[in-house]
């Protein structure tokens, strides 16, 4: 069925166009909305479009980075500055898939999809997004549990803090297909090392709840404790509470809450 | 609900047509402009098969906005042979036996064509990753690696 397609030069007149129709959906690569559209949701009545040049602004100078929610991952790999980003944005489709997709949409990517989301999550990342009322910044981890209700919203960006050291960020897909494939369970973990003992810990998964989720009994397991063969055990044990994996064509629930915990412990062993 | 005017290039011609809200570009090329190379395999870009070129750019035709390509350049399978002689990547699908069905084969070319595009020499892990978002029900893959690594290194009959 025929949508209206409104675009606009700026993100604040698309934000206005966004939030004022229940009916509009942001589109952004295409790969999300449009699927929708082929398979006739009727709940999309327009589509709303930003040619806005602030939506594809790239900062990684400094410690803390920042990506305009139009950034293709594409974009992400050919950039060295993002080179701990690289793992997550190559496990995310095809070629055509990462020239596409962006890093605004994974944000609303649903399972099995949105696996740069898990690298954001253990990234703690902010989500700068305008609305009606203006631009805000959100904690992600509220962003993602808040999905539903941020669809009127307008994602304008996304930052985080770099990794202070490159084996500070671990990061697997698990797939039954590769190099391409759904994810049965995807794994992102940020473990800062002081003085030989984990602060700060960071552990992310996909597909083991509604949304991207944090392990925090696994974080726990971790805190302040050498990165050892008995905190990774305890941390693997603990990656399975809190979450609640559905069935899908990929694994069911029950696969993916027995496979957790062996993949974070292989995930943080260096193990292939 | 009104229809919106679109003009862009196709395989080096300028053409304008008239498209409804939300159509994707493989209806626009298909039905539209007459181009049937690009196939419809799912919809949801997971099989690769509507892959075509937008300014040289590997892009999933059916997940892509026709209104998006305003102004900008398409290429697909129908614009890369050189007149009455196939492309190089097609003679080399040919020798090596890299089509049965050859549903996706339109697809796989236009990312073969890609990849080599930007990367003449590649290896064969290059070549699986670059076929990677194409799915192929026949052939097990193995006969359209051969084909592109035949392509690049110049093995395919002219």
């Amino acid at each position: 069925m025929p949508v209206t397609v409104k675009t606009f030069s700026n993100v604040g007149e698309a934000a206005a166009a966004l939030s004022s129709d229940r009916g509009a959906r942001y589109f952004g690569g295409g790969t999300l909305v449009m699927r929708a559209l082929n398979e006739g949701d009727l709940s999309i009545s327009s589509i709303v479009r930003a040619q806005d040049q602030a939506l594809l602004r790239i900062d990684a100078s400094g410690p803390r980075v920042t990506i305009g929610a139009g950034v293709t991952f594409a974009r992400i790999l050919a950039e060295r500055d993002f080179a701990f980003l690289h793992a997550p944005a190559r496990s995310i489709g095809g070629p055509a898939v990462r020239n596409m997709g962006t890093v605004g949409g994974n944000l609303f990517a649903p399972n099995p999809y949105g696996d740069f989301a898990v690298a954001l999550l253990a990234l703690d990342a902010v989500v700068s997004v305008q609305g009606g009322f203006g631009a805000r910044d959100i904690p992600i981890e509220e962003f993602l549990q808040s999905r539903e209700r941020q669809a009127g919203a307008l994602v304008l960006s996304v930052s985080c803090q770099k990794p202070l050291a490159a084996e500070a960020f671990h990061y697997r897909k698990v797939a039954r297909i590769k190099p391409k494939g759904g994810s049965v369970i995807t794994l992102a973990a940020h473990l800062p090392v002081s003085s030989g003992r984990v602060l700060g810990a960071r552990i992310a998964l996909g597909s083991m709840a509604q949304t991207q989720v944090r392990a925090k009994a696994a974080e726990r397991a971790l805190e302040g404790r050498p990165l050892d063969a008995s905190s990774i055990t305890a941390a693997a044990s603990a990656a399975v509470e809190g979450t609640s994996p559905a069935d899908n064509a990929l694994a069911s629930g029950w696969y993916r809450r027995e496979i957790v915990g062996v993949h974070l412990r292989r995930l943080l062993s260096g193990q292939k | 609900m009104a229809k919106t005017a679109l003009q862009f290039r196709h395989n080096g011609r300028d053409v304008a047509i008239f498209v409804d809200g939300g159509t994707n570009l493989l209806v626009a090329l298909r039905e539209l402009i007459g181009d049937m190379t690009p196939k419809f395999g799912c919809g949801q870009g997971g099989c690769g098969a509507c892959s075509v070129l937008i300014d040289g750019e590997l892009h999933l035709s059916c997940l892509t906005l026709a209104e998006s390509v305003a102004g900008r350049s398409v290429q697909t399978l129908d614009g890369i042979k050189d007149g009455p002689n196939l492309h190089p990547l097609q003679r080399a699908f040919a020798d090596n036996f890299a089509a049965q069905c050859g549903y996706c084969t339109p697809g796989m070319l236009m990312a073969a064509k890609a990849l080599l595009d930007r990367n003449p020499q590649p290896s064969r892990e290059e070549v699986v990753e670059a076929i990677s978002g194409n799915i192929c029900r026949c052939t097990g893959y193995e006969p359209i690696i051969n084909a592109v690594l035949a392509a690049a290194s110049g093995r395919a009959r002219a």
